[in-house]
């Protein structure tokens, strides 16, 4: 029989659909796994909370509006309740105030989710590290992130690459979530 | 009647602009109520130093008279200047739309001035702000409380130069 691996470019086997294809005559049988179709599934239907605390937000905005438009990728529709979203992306810097409300959002998504610091707050407090009384020092001393993104504020690519390296993440299944599920995993 | 409604309205922004004092006016206007004001040059604004005991009389007449007019009270904050505090209200009129920025210069240690919420309702909950975060005490304020700050922030006024927090802060 021949056996072809899907698809035939290996640099690109994050990207695409996982498995292997068996010509047949009058058509083909694909081979791959139960997980790794889970999570390719999974990888094309993210839908991010809708959080913002500052500037980033304008950005992440931004990306999900007609120009940049993440919905292309597979960032569907922005929830407003964190029960019905898979994807955090922390727009913005988190205050002393504001982590327990951070942390309760978290709480409440189901799993598997994911998590994206964007920007220079949400990544180490940035401009706010130092003689600040009320910035918490990275979104991480919160909850756990999955992605970091660089920038003040990062452009709306930089948010939209941030996306699809999570995606390729969760295709590995190396995302935190995936190995506390699966421990032996990476 | 669209028509009526803008000519009217057209009078009115005319007559207001006939009415409105130039600077120069503004300021002996301002000179005539308060001899004792003390004029900085130099910044964007009108800016005028007050001795905070004349504050409270002198922001009643800044409301109450006719070419004067400032009815809005855009901002109200306070600077630690190490060796001293300065409130900062910047005033103005809608009607005229002149501007001015009066400072007064208060004690570090015994920081008090009279509240013009009563003058400016918006003071009420700018004044809460400036008593928590620089911890100017408002004289006859109706609820004199922290604003943003959660409790047990009592007492500490992160704004202040010489603040310290050794846990949440990182000196530079």
């Amino acid at each position: 029989m021949d056996v072809k691996s899907y698809p035939s470019n290996a640099q690109n086997s994050n990207l695409a659909f996982p498995g292997q294809i068996h010509q047949t005559p009058g058509g083909g049988i694909l081979t791959s796994k139960l997980d790794d179709v889970i999570n390719w599934a999974r990888s094309n239907s993210l839908w991010p909370l809708v959080f913002g605390t500052s500037c980033c937000a304008i950005e992440m905005m931004s990306t999900a509006s007609a120009k940049y438009d993440w919905s292309r990728f597979g960032f569907e529709v922005a929830r407003a309740s964190p029960r019905q979203a898979d994807v955090i992306i922390i727009a913005g810097t988190i205050v002393n105030k504001m982590a327990p409300v951070l942390k309760r959002l978290y709480d409440q998504m189901g799993d598997p989710k994911y998590v994206i610091a964007m920007g220079a707050c949400a990544t180490s407090g940035g401009p706010f590290f130092y003689n600040t009384y009320s910035v918490v020092k990275g979104a991480d001393h919160v909850i756990p992130v999955d992605v970091y993104i660089a920038g003040c504020p990062p452009r709306p690519e930089a948010l939209l690459h941030a996306l699809i390296t999570l995606q390729e993440k969760i295709k590995s299944g190396a995302t935190r979530e995936q190995i506390k599920i699966d421990g032996t995993k990476i | 009647m669209y028509k009526q409604q803008t000519l009217s309205f057209k009078l009115k922004t005319l007559n207001s602009k006939l009415l409105s004092l130039s600077n120069e006016e503004l300021k002996q206007e301002l000179l005539n109520l308060h001899p004792s004001l003390i004029f900085e040059e130099g910044g964007d604004w009108m800016n005028m130093f007050i001795d905070p005991l004349e504050w409270l009389s002198f922001a009643k007449q800044l409301r109450a008279k006719e070419n004067l007019f400032f009815d809005y009270l855009f901002c109200l904050t306070c600077v630690d200047w190490k060796t001293h505090l300065t409130m900062v209200y910047h005033l103005s009129s809608l009607r005229y739309h002149h501007n001015i920025v009066v400072k007064s210069k208060l004690n570090r240690e015994n920081a008090q001035i009279e509240t013009v919420c009563r003058i400016w309702k918006t003071a009420e909950f700018h004044e809460r702000e400036v008593f928590e975060l620089f911890g100017v005490n408002f004289l006859n304020h109706p609820d004199l409380r922290l604003l943003i700050l959660p409790e047990g922030w009592e007492g500490k006024f992160p704004l202040r130069k010489d603040f310290e927090d050794p846990v949440n802060m990182i000196k530079l």
